[in-house]
């Protein structure tokens, strides 16, 4: 028996979206950081306290030219938080490899020197327990199914969709790692917060013909979209 | 074979002591040899509602630090000679009380009575927590008002997590005691059906106690509810819950606003 509850303690940890900067090298680098030499001399502050994150994705860099590419990132001034699309054994640069944010990404022409990092298995929580106030169920790894209800007061926080065979109550954080097509899913809606990949809707947000109704809810640009399901 | 009960409830004065009292004096009434225990130390309370206040020599945090025997501590009941009572201090606070020493006492309490009862102090921290660790089965005094099935429900995720008996792996017995009933309140809509309560909290009804001021006479005369007042009507409720807790099947009574019944039948006021 696997039990996912964990009682809140003093440590806790949420699943939260922020935006970095995006830089994406083109081959040539040579070519591409002289571009950004004639930006940096139009504008010498720009990257003054920004995080960057740099995706290397369909380079074909090595672990050597990648190590070249920071530095001379570095020398410019360039705070580097991580770096997207990267081989794991580069890993030693100091650096946090990201996840891929989810969205599609066009076929490279050129094929990729290291094969892509492979992806996390996506594994999925069952709890057939009700989830009582105060609890929270925290799955970084994919979905959470519960059969039973959700009580006010508890949350459940998934990278993946939530679904729930009973009464939501307390708060659900579906997508929360970055995973825009996650869904929730209840047999009736009493939640007090809903919010897939960061974009969320309170209790008071919910149109009233939704309320105590079996719903599907999810993400359409930055708003959440809640249809009822009979 | 020892049962110990813990009453418990998260939100503070929705019947936890007197429920306590209650069920102790019903369960002793019916022969069983019962200890209740007071786990509210510095706000103790039990012993007022059990009418020995004036008898208290020595306390739970004695026996814990191990200061005296067990048997000098226990007050034995006037009225019923299987009924006893382990008092709180009123002086110490709740840091006093150690996880060995209180799983040692409770220990000694099995042996030789058939139910100890542990009345739980209000909240979420170690008193409550202490006093619901070496339970074998749990009542939830709720009344039917939001905060407190709120509050309930949260002491039932503790129940299933923080007691000796989850740790073990072992699924704890939880009956949810309602208290504080008024059925011309669930009328209007005033307070909570029933229905709802059991819905959000999920766990077996033990029975429903409703308001009725011979629950403050019986509290005011150092008495438990059932012996002070047998044929009321919390009374009965109470007796026929400790009943259930012995594993009778007792059909289960709703109060009903009887004031109502009477107009409709006779079409007069109930005197």
């Amino acid at each position: 028996m696997t039990t996912a509850t964990r009682p809140s303690r003093s440590f806790k940890f949420r699943g939260r979206s922020f935006h970095a900067l995006v830089l994406k090298p083109e081959v040539p680098i040579s070519v591409w950081l002289a571009e950004a030499d004639a930006w940096l001399s139009r504008s010498p502050n720009f990257f003054a306290g920004k995080s960057v994150v740099i995706d290397v994705f369909g380079l074909s860099l090595t672990k050597r030219t990648f190590a070249a590419l920071v530095e001379e990132l570095k020398r410019r001034g360039i705070s580097i938080l991580g770096v997207e699309g990267a081989d794991p054994s580069w890993l030693d640069m100091g650096l946090p490899l990201l996840m891929t944010s989810g969205q599609t990404v066009k076929p490279e022409p050129a094929k990729p020197v290291h094969p892509p990092t492979p992806a996390p298995l996506a594994s999925s929580l069952l709890i057939d327990v009700p989830v009582r106030s105060g609890q929270s169920i925290v799955h970084p790894e994919g979905d959470v199914t519960i059969v039973g209800s959700v009580a006010s007061g508890a949350e459940i926080i998934a990278a993946g969709s939530i679904h729930i065979y009973g009464t939501l109550r307390g708060r659900v954080l579906a997508g929360a790692y970055g995973n825009r097509s996650a869904r929730i899913f209840c047999r009736r809606l009493e939640a007090e917060l809903m919010a897939i990949n960061g974009h969320y809707n309170v209790a008071d947000e919910v149109e009233p013909h939704l309320r105590k109704r079996p719903i599907h809810a999810w993400l359409e640009g930055d708003a959440l979209k809640i249809m009822t399901m009979d | 074979m020892a049962q110990v009960l813990v009453v418990t409830s998260g939100k503070g004065g929705v019947g936890k002591t007197t429920s306590t009292a209650a069920l102790g004096a019903a369960l002793a009434r019916d022969g069983q040899r019962v200890v209740v225990v007071d786990f509210d130390v510095g706000l103790r309370n039990l012993d007022l509602v059990m009418g020995a206040e004036r008898r208290v020599v020595y306390d739970l945090i004695y026996v814990v630090q191990g200061a005296v025997r067990l048997s000098q501590a226990l007050i034995r009941d006037k009225r019923i000679e299987t009924l006893f009572l382990l008092a709180a201090s009123q002086t110490r606070d709740k840091e006093s009380l150690s996880d060995e020493g209180v799983s040692r006492v409770i220990g000694e309490l099995r042996q030789t009575f058939d139910w100890v009862i542990c009345d739980s102090p209000a909240g979420i921290e170690r008193g409550a927590t202490l006093a619901m660790r070496h339970a074998d089965l749990a009542v939830v005094v709720t009344n039917p008002e939001v905060s407190s099935v709120r509050d309930s429900d949260r002491i039932i995720g503790l129940l299933d997590s923080t007691t000796e008996k989850a740790k073990r792996g072992e699924r704890m017995e939880k009956h949810l005691l309602l208290t504080r009933y008024d059925p011309v309140r669930a009328g209007r809509g005033e307070m909570l059906g029933v229905d709802h309560v059991l819905d959000i909290l999920s766990i077996p009804l033990l029975g429903i106690i409703p308001e009725s001021q011979e629950v403050l006479h019986a509290s005011n005369m150092g008495s438990p509810v059932t012996l002070s007042n047998p044929t009321s009507a919390p009374a009965r409720a109470y007796s026929d819950a400790a009943r259930r807790l012995k594993g009778e099947h007792v059909p289960m009574m709703v109060p009903s606003d009887r004031s109502t019944l009477l107009n409709k039948l006779f079409g007069r006021r109930a005197a």
